[in-house]
């Protein structure tokens, strides 16, 4: 089992909007992208953020090596609850993830 | 062809001024640049202002009207002040002429107003134009006139009816980012799907090529497709780093939602013309039947005032998430008794930085640090209420002890008073649109004169 940061080249996370966050992870090589793109379960996702899982849309985009996750965001940006108004450090969440 | 010179991804940013200079010498036929997000929070928003200084803002936006009048093109400026709404189009016009003043420029500015009237939109709602995206909170028709401040996005159409006036500069409230490059491409008969595509790719400047931090770039389009090109030294354009960018900011890489339509790049292809600019062709505009625009809009939820402590004994560390929620309990027990307040009027949250701040609930167990702060953050309805229960959580935070025999402890407080009154906590509380039968129908535009004395 290994991190998926110690795998990907980069694990970043931004805002869609207030209300979607999306983590892009950046593979870096056809190996690294086959590696993750198969060990990585969407559901280890949904669970590691605590929302369901059908609400999270997930693009595989080989071209790029690339991996976009996308999901509502945790908490609504800027509300009370809200803690990472640019929603960056989101990504540790799935650069954290082992596979 | 149809050539726009993206000076930067905002306003504010900055921008390489020799690649600046390249950019007009390549005789753009439009300057467009971006002037916010929502991405800084709903304060901007809520407030009506920038989140850029004044001066700041004014050397840049100086620089851009003196290059301006050296191209003899167009310039135009989306989503003035971060927020779009009137007031922040307001000071971007009042900084416009004052420079205008100062260069002796005589020029004619298009403004185009996206600020929303709530008695209007409690209508539009009644009548069923207005529905929730996806991840929308829920509203009532009471929503609209609890809004401190709603916009509608603009798209394309909106800005060219500010670029047929035949202005020389347009200030423009909340714009999509995209519309403002868009907008002239599509009025000169360019491909619809590059040059929607071609001003999402452009929408950051330089954010799509190496040495993304330098800012400016051109984009062509033409009647089948759009070329990339970065212009400062060391910025290099591929098609990596230009299919990239439509990851940036957007939760489906291949669509992109627009007033009016979509963008869909499944079938883009890109081209590599040399070691600097990248072709790309293929991408699609699918028109949509109804014409509709997005709102955005905040409310007040309460008032903070904030106060930090930091904790510097192993002990206290190794048992800070013990302590702090001894403290938030004991604390709120105590602000009920004395301001005689109901446990749903007010919060007390104790955050620690250095256990998990950043994460919250979602975090994972992990080794103590050296040290702890503990983040005092109180909400309530007024700002004297919630300074006055701060004030009553103040001396948790300075000598809570953790067991009730044990001699008084002393955390660091960093300044006097520790108490920091942060003013109003806003909240996004729409992500809807609306249906317009005609696009201009939620938006207004005025030509304005801004005369050089002689």
């Amino acid at each position: 089992m290994s991190q998926i940061r110690s795998i990907a080249r980069k694990v970043r996370s931004k805002n869609a909007g207030p209300f979607w966050l999306t983590v892009d992870i950046f593979c870096g090589s056809d190996d690294a992208f086959e590696r993750i793109s198969s060990g990585l379960k969407t559901s280890a996702v949904a669970d590691r953020f605590g929302v369901n899982g059908q609400t999270i849309k997930r693009f595989d985009i080989a071209e790029l090596n690339v991996i976009k996750i996308s999901l509502p965001r945790p908490v609504v940006q800027g509300s009370r609850a809200d803690r990472d108004m640019h929603g960056a450090s989101f990504s540790n969440l799935i650069a954290e993830l082992e596979i | 062809m149809v050539r726009v010179l993206i000076p930067s991804g905002a306003l504010g940013l900055n921008y390489d001024k020799v690649a600046l200079e390249r950019g007009i010498a390549a005789k753009p036929d439009i300057i467009a640049i971006d002037g916010g997000s929502t991405d800084s929070g709903p304060a901007y928003l809520g407030q009506g202002v920038s989140k850029y200084a004044r001066e700041s803002t004014k050397r840049e936006w100086k620089g851009l009207m003196e290059a301006r009048a050296k191209a003899g093109v167009p310039l135009v400026l989306g989503t003035s002040g971060t927020c779009g709404t009137d007031s922040a189009v307001e000071w971007m016009l009042d900084m416009t002429r004052a420079i205008a003043d100062e260069l002796g420029q005589s020029v004619k500015i298009a403004v185009l107003r996206c600020s929303q009237n709530a008695e209007r939109l409690r209508s539009s709602f009644s009548r069923n134009r207005i529905a929730p995206l996806s991840g929308a909170p829920d509203i009532t028709i009471d929503t609209f006139s609890a809004c401190t401040n709603i916009v509608a996005l603009a798209g394309a159409e909106q800005i060219n009816a500010a670029l047929q006036t035949g202005a020389d500069i347009i200030l423009a409230g909340r714009t999509t980012d995209t519309a403002i490059i868009a907008a002239l491409p599509l009025a000169r008969g360019c491909h619809a799907g590059a040059a929607w595509h071609g001003a999402k790719i452009g929408e950051c400047g330089a954010l799509c090529a190496s040495n993304p931090q330098s800012g400016v770039i051109l984009v062509d389009f033409d009647e089948a497709g759009f070329t990339i090109t970065p212009l400062a030294d060391g910025a290099h354009a591929t098609p990596h780093t230009v299919s990239a960018h439509m990851l940036y900011e957007n939760s489906d890489p291949f669509i992109l939602y627009e007033p009016g339509g979509h963008l869909d790049v499944t079938g883009a292809e890109y081209t590599a013309l040399d070691d600097t600019r990248v072709r790309v062709v293929g991408s699609k505009w699918v028109p949509s039947d109804r014409y509709t625009v997005k709102l955005e809009g905040t409310v007040i939820e309460g008032y903070q005032s904030v106060l930090l402590s930091t904790i510097r004994d192993p002990r206290y560390v190794q048992n800070a998430p013990a302590w702090a929620a001894d403290v938030q309990a004991e604390c709120r027990a105590k602000v009920m008794d004395r301001l005689e307040l109901q446990s749903e009027n007010f919060q007390i949250e104790v955050r620690l930085i250095g256990i998990d701040a950043t994460l919250g609930g979602l975090e994972a167990d992990g080794p103590r640090p050296r040290e702890v702060g503990a983040m005092g953050i109180v909400t309530a309805a007024t700002q004297e209420l919630a300074s006055d229960i701060a004030k009553i959580l103040d001396p948790y935070l300075l000598h809570h002890p953790l067991t009730p025999d044990e001699e008084q402890p002393s955390f660091a407080f960093p300044f006097s008073p520790v108490e920091l009154r942060r003013g109003a906590l806003y909240n996004f509380a729409l992500n809807h649109v609306l249906t317009l039968e005609d696009p201009m129908d939620a938006f207004s535009l005025e030509v304005v004169h801004s005369v050089a004395n002689p």
